[in-house]
């Protein structure tokens, strides 16, 4: 990885952070709970490179294995998280 | 498929995350917003299986079966009073799999031409050092975190025998340095990488078996804002624009979300991690306190009062999680109603184990959301209140962290019961909260309190109130 690319994905990392206090402190405290599992879920997305990594061509198992790990714990997260969340918003929503 | 093409449906699915974090801002629209970030997922996903880099679909198949199963197994049977545990769960899986990804990345790494030369091969190695303390303290935290909710180990603060385990923090936190500092000049050294990721499993698990109790939901928001940033991390180890963004609004969430419960306990985030909270506290003599003022009630007694009651508020604590009373509130709550009293509850921030526990445990028992009202929105209501019931919620409720200069808990915003015109407690015990202090309202001249288990005071209030 070169030198630009690092400092555009610091650049990413910064302003979304900032996108995401912003975002996040119009949450009502109501929904807090929701918020965390859905947010959770979100930081699954770590399932996209543990796909990678299991599904590499790699010069050792431990990579592939690590990667079946990885795939493992971050589909728990995503599979869990959206569902528990979709679940918890349902009873919010039901009384409007 | 071409890597421009990737990243630009990465792109799409980061903007359909903060879609689906807006939506959240919103009961109404919060279901479609959780719809739309899952989508935002699906998409990341397939587009990442079709990419050209990934050969065999072996491992990711098993892997996915399982993992899915367990997660879905999991969000369908979770009762909603054990959500915590759930969620301190789901953050260790987070942790765990950018721990896995980062050992792996650094395996590959290694095995090829190592890390580049010069200031971006610094900066590549640290991305893998940091997303590796990180994901690793992530992982074992969570898991204290969810042994203690889940009541495998006890929920109280635990320390080390012998040892100031503050000492033993401050030891493995220095080692960490030194380590990252070391592996900086010496990318290639796995003995000293894998050191590193066991100090940070024993750093993870020293930080979190002190807290205890009360402070738990402070605890929950800072490891889910740690496995945003080892998302993060991560992302950055890959060159990955999606796991970059997706993981830093999560860092960001559970960041607000510790700070938030900071506020609410009016204390600072390194006291709540190191604090010495209940110091000072053998100076309050309950005996004192309590000593032949306490006016203990009977549920009929209650049912009464409440008959001529016009408003009355209800003040959930961690005890109506732990009875499983929130039904039997919401049914007190409906022969109120229609009895024409106004019901509102009074929710403290951090009421619960989690932010937001109370509300999630209500409105599974279709309490409406308009109906929970905010602590500083509901205070200024309690002196027009006739009744305020208080359901397993001591320390959030004690005057002395209005009055009492020298109290511990002096500062922290609560609830103020105490200027209702009755306020009736429900208890087990007069035994003290996380904070082990007393709480003088149990002895104040307009304080009844109910001894005995949260839901079947709360029942048997209900039935005497239905029959009168």
């Amino acid at each position: 990885m070169g030198m630009e690319i690092i400092v555009i994905l610091i650049a990413l990392f910064v302003l979304a952070l900032f996108l995401g206090v912003e975002l996040i402190t119009k949450v009502p405290p109501t929904l807090h709970t929701p918020l965390m599992s859905g947010t959770n879920a979100i930081s699954g997305i770590t399932l996209v490179g543990a796909l990678l990594a299991a599904g590499a061509d790699a010069s050792s198992t431990w990579i592939n294995f690590l990667g079946f790990l990885a795939v493992f714990m971050a589909s728990v997260n995503v599979i869990g998280g959206y569902m528990v969340t979709n679940r918890m918003l349902a009873m919010f929503k039901r009384k409007d | 498929m071409s890597k421009e093409f990737v990243d630009i449906i990465y792109l799409v699915s980061a903007v359909l995350f903060i879609l689906g974090i807006k939506g959240l801002t919103k009961p109404k629209t919060a279901v479609r917003g959780n719809t739309l970030s899952a989508l935002g997922m699906l998409l990341a996903v397939v587009v990442t299986l079709v990419h050209r880099d990934v050969v065999s679909y072996s491992w990711i198949f098993f892997g996915a079966l399982l993992g899915g199963g367990v997660g879905a197994v999991a969000a369908k049977k979770i009762q909603m009073t054990a959500m915590p545990q759930m969620v301190a769960l789901l953050n260790g899986c987070g942790g765990g799999a950018s721990l896995a990804l980062a050992v792996a990345s650094y395996i590959m790494t290694m095995g090829g031409a190592g890390y580049g030369s010069g200031f971006a091969g610094l900066l590549g190695i640290l991305f893998v050092v940091f997303a590796v303390f990180i994901s690793a303290l992530t992982l074992s935290g969570s898991g204290v975190a969810f042994a203690k909710l889940q009541e495998l180990i006890s929920g109280q603060p635990i320390g080390l025998p012998g040892v100031d385990i503050k000492h033993v923090n401050m030891g493995l936190a220095a080692l960490s340095v030194l380590l990252v500092i070391l592996l900086c000049g010496n990318p290639g050294s796995g003995f000293m990488f894998t050191l590193l990721i066991i100090a940070a499993i024993c750093l993870g698990l020293t930080l979190v078996l002190p807290i205890g109790g009360a402070d738990m939901p402070v605890v929950i928001a800072l490891l889910n804002s740690y496995s945003g940033i080892a998302a993060a991390m991560a992302g950055f180890i890959m060159g990955n624009t999606v796991l970059i963004v997706a993981g830093s609004l999560v860092g960001a969430s559970g960041l607000i979300l510790t700070k938030i419960m900071c506020v609410a306990m009016n204390r600072s985030l390194t006291n709540v991690l190191f604090g010495v909270m209940a110091e000072g506290s053998e100076a309050i003599d309950a005996d004192e306190i309590y000593d032949g003022k306490v006016t203990s009630a009977q549920p009929e007694e209650i049912a009464m009062i409440l008959e001529t009651a016009k408003r009355v508020v209800i003040v959930p604590g961690f005890g109506l999680a732990m009875s499983q009373a929130q039904h039997a509130v919401r049914e007190l709550s409906d022969v109120m109603e229609s009895r024409g009293i106004e019901v509102e509850y009074a929710i403290h921030p951090v009421a619960g184990r989690m932010p937001g526990h109370m509300n999630v445990l209500l409105a599974e028992a279709e309490v409406p959301y308009d109906k929970l009202v905010e602590m500083e929105k509901i205070n200024p209501t309690f002196k027009e209140t006739d009744v305020a019931i208080v359901i397993g919620a001591n320390d959030v409720t004690n005057p002395m962290a209005r009055e009492d200069k020298g109290s511990p808990i002096y500062g922290m915003p609560i609830l103020h019961v105490d200027k209702a015109t009755t306020v009736v407690v429900i208890k087990r015990s007069l035994s003290p909260g996380f904070a082990g202090l007393p709480n003088p309202l149990f002895a104040m001249d307009n304080c009844l309190m109910v001894f005995g288990d949260g839901k079947k005071a709360v029942t048997d209030i209900t039935a005497s109130l239905d029959l009168s």
